[in-house]
């Protein structure tokens, strides 16, 4: 079980506090499929994605990229419990998606770039540690129940 | 592979934050010591307060170096050919480059916390290739 200090639920919940989920979640999937592109294998069926400015203005991104974020809101309220948060969705993610784990360390990393470029100055190294930290322990959840 | 326009892209966001490249240098060390604590093993020989003056010095050597990498990006190898052999035989890094890619991780928190929106995603993807290709550079002599 991964322990959380007060100061790290604090500054994980006033970060999420101030995310707008649909225009995060639709930047950090965009920035996924742009910067590694072989990401775009799992999302064939999503139409344009032939460049930069096709992925960042296509819809099912945008609105996959919500899911996403959506999803992840989910595991900051379960912060305590996240394996289980996440059982089915790991299942899903080995046995029907097939997405190489790896690939949930890069949308985290990507992710923390994206709340910094929005948050500037007040995303602190002590927030990126913890945030490093949060997107770290998500993907080892969704990770777990692979086989 | 870096592409032309990658280069020019990479280039563009050094220009962005000439002036501040001191800063930037310090303050991903910093990130790169408070999000990945295994880093620190590196340099028991140094004060990691917050503003000590060897992160400041050894952020300026890291920064430094990646301004020389950015103007010879057409020649990485031997543009690093020095600190290649450096991190392969003398600071022993671990390959296959990981702190190397945490430390790019960091690199780029920074820009895109002073760039804000102007870090593009056609940028963070160039600045990403541009950080991997040094990475695998500085590793190329381990074995």
């Amino acid at each position: 079980m991964v322990h959380w200090s007060a100061e790290e639920k604090q500054l994980i919940s006033s970060v999420w506090g101030k995310v707008n989920v649909e225009e995060c979640g639709a930047e950090a999937l965009a920035r996924l499929l742009i910067v590694y592109p072989w990401t775009q294998r799992f999302f064939d069926n999503f139409g344009n994605l032939s460049s930069p400015t096709a992925i960042i203005g296509n819809p099912k991104v945008r609105a996959h990229g919500k899911k996403v974020l959506t999803s992840f809101g989910e595991a900051i309220k379960n912060l305590d419990n996240l394996k289980a948060t996440y059982s089915k969705l790991s299942e899903l993610h080995c046995d029907k998606l097939h997405v190489d784990p790896e690939n949930f360390r890069l949308l985290g990393d990507i992710l923390i770039i994206v709340l910094a470029a929005h948050f500037g100055k007040d995303f602190t190294p002590s927030c990126q540690a913890t945030w490093q930290k949060l997107v770290g322990v998500v993907a080892h959840a969704l990770a777990h129940k692979y086989h | 592979m870096l592409t032309a326009e990658d280069k020019k892209l990479v280039q563009q966001v050094w220009e962005k934050i000439s002036g501040r490249q001191e800063d930037a240098g310090a303050e991903t060390l910093e990130r790169m010591f408070a999000a990945y604590p295994q880093t620190k093993t590196y340099f028991p020989h140094f004060d990691l307060h917050h503003g000590s003056d060897q992160i400041r010095g050894h952020g300026k050597k890291v920064v430094a170096a990646l301004g020389n990498a950015v103007k010879n990006v057409d020649n990485l190898s031997q543009a690093l050919s020095e600190l290649s052999n450096l991190h392969a035989y003398n600071l022993r890094v671990d390959p296959p480059c990981s702190p190397l890619q945490l430390l790019a991780q960091c690199f780029q928190v920074v820009l895109a916390v002073h760039l804000g929106k102007d870090y593009t995603p056609e940028m963070h993807s160039a600045v990403d290739k541009f950080m991997s290709a040094v990475a695998a550079v500085l590793a190329e002599k381990y074995r």
